[in-house]
């Protein structure tokens, strides 16, 4: 780490080039078809997160099922797998996705590499309506005759639209339009993202001083711009399929005694197709997650992150290792065995950057001066739960362990603990941190800590019981178990335990949304710069951040986003943008 | 920008921190559109290469049967090829500074982009007229969904082309005008080797 004093050259803040930005001329235009990436954000954020709670409604529903079976007369077979379906696709595409990127990226991207605003505000605000459309076209499946889909999150052809699925008729059509849309205005988002990153630095801000927030987003950003194709290719090809009577992915079929239409299709070749989009959207919503967490980490341990280089390399070597570790999802397929084995050695190979970053957020913790925060609080259980986790990924990756595991609740518990609890307790943590630049507010810490607490505790209780189930045989998405004799009866009681426990955390949550509302009104002042960060969205002349984000000049940065303990420096943070001289002015003081 | 020698920069080296306070915080010297209008065609290549991979996976099973290649494609191709050349020839009027002319050839280059589609869509009812119904086989829906695939994307294009012309109307600064058309025309080129490659595809099978 350099220290104050060290030979730097003076830059004249004219120097940077300026933008001309678009000024709205009226409410609507500032607050509804807004071209302000802040407002885009909190729009993509909000609507991400009232989609969310859909998603969470139909988890306490199915939960129900699975916790008192036979109790609950509105629950059938067919509500249960399209319920299951719609949690499953909503979570992982409507919520993380759209939060983490169209969310988190919107807001911090100008903000941490001191833009004025994305580079294309017009395709950026389109890239959110058109996302609120995918949303509501999603939604309304649930209106149409037949109902959503029932398919299961694969959406696996043939079952899909073959008339003993739920939602084969209108409802599967609709979700593959939804998620058209979806990746339509994804496109238009992340294209704004990388330009941005790329193109809209400030004076100073090279890649390598950006903070891992940034690295992480931007990479996720490349991977979606990659893998979001795949998905396409498949939805366009299905509904096809589904409308026209194509044979894409059709094989010849017998459908209640009668012979369909179809014949040659290849359901294998949409298996491919989705995971090669399925694989990497694992990574679209951990990097922004290893990159948020990186950064609340080392701003409440007040030290540096440790070895930013390698944390910046693992993040690129994941991306593209992402790539190539599709097809272990696919394991029971009836794949050549020496095509499992090349995918169990990538994917336990990615192992290797992953368990780096581990390391790294370890070691930023040693010896540090670690402030018990709200963020610390999640940043510390999101650690602890990507570990958990993560080893159970290193199990599934294993050809003869997964194909024993495979299709039970081992696996709904590995996503859910890797893919699930810990994106979600970063997103959380990441709220507690910026909430405050966002409404000039700091939540509530007696609310913050009851939902941390119950949060956390919860999601073990709930997850920890699902992997033993799994380990007894309990299969995954079946509606009941009925008389399965290998199932000993005390699975019965652990799972209305996890049902018990599941409300809770559920309750938990009204807590913080409870939090979020009050604290706008009627929560403490945060002031500038609360918690003693570097990075540039804190060092913004107004709080929250005005259009153009910086006043009259936009900032110029003179060191990396990690100057924490400084020897020399009057504080025990430098923000990215405090000139050399001023530092050491302060310290002479 | 050399991505490897970035990712080896040490931020917090003392002689480091001089060479990185002078970054003017672009990576590329392009103009920021042309940049962000590469990046979308880099992931729509992404797109059209699965499409592709699927083409090559279902044609391996013994249902494939290739439908007729009608005369009317061989002249659409030509029709968008010359529809490129004009284009691009409108493009250097506009870098000399020859607006009118390069109104008229932009002019000419999006009725021809018209014509293909008119073309396109003749060969689609040509084939139906037929009875090679998409349904039918999957060369069929393969032969259909491609050409729309391209047809989509060029009628995009085409929204971007009428905006020009629009604005080729209403006076807009000349340098902007000369940017605008040159995001055109590369979006023109790129979808002309889409077309080739798909055609090359549809020939070969």
């Amino acid at each position: 780490m350099a220290e104050v004093g060290t030979e730097f050259r003076d830059i004249a803040p004219a120097e940077v080039e300026d933008v001309e930005l678009y000024h709205a001329k009226s409410w609507i235009t500032k607050y509804v078809f807004s071209q302000d990436a802040k407002v885009i954000a909190i729009q993509y954020s909000l609507t991400a997160i009232g989609i969310g709670l859909v998603a969470l409604v139909l988890s306490w529903i199915m939960r129900l099922q699975l916790g008192f079976p036979d109790s609950f007369s509105f629950i059938d077979p067919e509500d249960y797998y399209q319920f299951i379906t719609m949690h499953g696709m909503i979570m992982v595409i409507y919520l993380l996705t759209a939060l983490f990127l169209g969310g988190f990226g919107n807001y911090l991207i100008p903000l941490m590499v001191g833009a004025r605003d994305m580079v294309f505000p017009f395709v950026n605000m389109v890239s959110y309506w058109v996302y609120l459309t995918a949303v509501l076209v999603l939604l309304a499946s649930f209106f149409v005759p037949g109902g959503p889909t029932g398919a299961g999150w694969t959406l696996y052809p043939p079952q899909a639209i073959l008339s003993g699925t739920p939602g084969s008729g209108a409802g599967i059509v609709l979700m593959l339009v939804s998620l058209a849309l979806f990746i339509v205005g994804f496109t238009m988002g992340g294209l704004n993202y990388v330009t941005t990153v790329l193109q809209a630095r400030t004076r100073g801000m090279t890649l390598m001083r950006m903070p891992l927030t940034v690295w992480g987003i931007f990479v996720a950003t490349i991977l979606a711009l990659l893998a979001f194709p795949a998905l396409l290719v498949g939805a366009v090809m299905m509904t096809l399929d589904s409308v026209l009577g194509t044979s894409f992915f059709m094989p010849s079929i017998v459908e209640q005694g009668e012979l369909l239409n179809y014949g040659g299709g290849s359901p294998i070749l949409f298996q491919h197709l989705f995971w090669f989009f399925g694989h990497p959207e694992v990574y679209i919503v951990a990097l922004p997650a290893f990159g948020i967490v990186s950064d609340l980490l080392s701003v409440h341990a007040r030290r540096h992150i440790f070895g930013y280089r390698m944390m910046v390399w693992a993040i690129v070597i994941i991306g593209a290792l992402s790539f190539v570790v599709w097809a272990h999802h696919m394991y029971v397929s009836g794949m050549n065995p020496y095509f499992g084995f090349f995918f169990a050695t990538t994917t336990l190979i990615i192992a290797v950057p992953t368990a780096l970053k581990v390391y790294n957020w370890t070691l930023t913790l040693w010896r540090a001066n670690i402030q018990f925060t709200l963020p610390m609080l999640f940043a510390l259980a999101f650690l602890v739960t990507f570990v958990n986790g993560g080893i159970t990924g290193l199990f599934l990756g294993n050809v003869v362990v997964d194909v024993p595991l495979s299709d039970t609740m081992f696996v709904v518990a590995h996503f859910h603990m890797v893919m699930g609890v810990a994106p979600l307790l970063v997103i959380f943590g990441a709220i507690y941190h910026w909430y405050p630049l966002m409404t000039g507010r700091m939540l509530n810490q007696t609310m913050g800590h009851i939902h941390f607490w119950v949060t956390f505790v919860g999601a073990y209780a709930i997850f920890l019981p699902i992997h033993y189930l799994g380990f007894l045989g309990v299969p995954r998405r079946y509606f009941e178990m009925g008389e399965t004799t290998f199932i000993p009866d005390s699975a019965q009681s652990l799972n209305a335990f996890v049902t018990v426990m599941a409300l809770i955390v559920v309750f938990a949550q009204i807590i913080f949304l409870y939090n979020m509302v009050w604290t706008l009104f009627k929560g403490k002042m945060a002031g500038r710069n609360p918690w003693k960060a570097t990075t540039l969205e804190w060092q913004t002349a107004d709080v929250p951040p005005g259009h153009g984000n910086f006043g009259q000049d936009l900032p110029v940065v003179y060191r990396w986003a990690y100057d924490y303990g400084v020897p020399g420096a009057a504080e025990d943070f430098v923000p990215q943008n405090q000139p050399p001289e001023q530092v050491t002015a302060a310290a002479a003081e | 920008m050399n991505i490897l020698e970035q990712l080896r920069q040490k931020p917090w080296a003392a002689d480091q921190i001089p060479l990185d306070n002078a970054h003017q915080g672009s990576a590329y010297a392009v103009p920021t559109a042309q940049l962000g209008l590469r990046i979308f065609l880099g992931a729509i290549t992404v797109l059209l290469l699965l499409f592709i991979v699927a083409y090559n996976e279902r044609m391996a099973v013994v249902d494939w049967r290739p439908l007729p290649e009608p005369w009317l494609l061989w002249l659409n191709t030509g029709v968008l090829i010359l529809s490129s050349i004009i284009m691009h020839k409108g493009l250097i009027a506009a870098r000399r500074g020859r607006a009118e002319s390069a109104k008229s050839s932009f002019l000419v280059a999006g009725g021809c982009a018209v014509l293909f589609l008119i073309g396109q869509l003749a060969v689609w009812q040509q084939l139906i007229a037929l009875g090679y119904f998409a349904a039918a086989n999957p060369a069929n829906a393969f032969f259909y969904l491609l050409t729309a695939l391209h047809g989509i994307h060029l009628l995009g294009g085409l929204v971007a082309w009428g905006r020009i012309i629009a604005g080729t109307g209403r006076g807009t600064d000349a340098a902007e005008l000369c940017a605008r058309m040159e995001l055109c025309t590369i979006y023109w080129h790129f979808l002309l080797v889409v077309w080739v490659v798909f055609f090359a595809l549809l020939l070969s099978t």
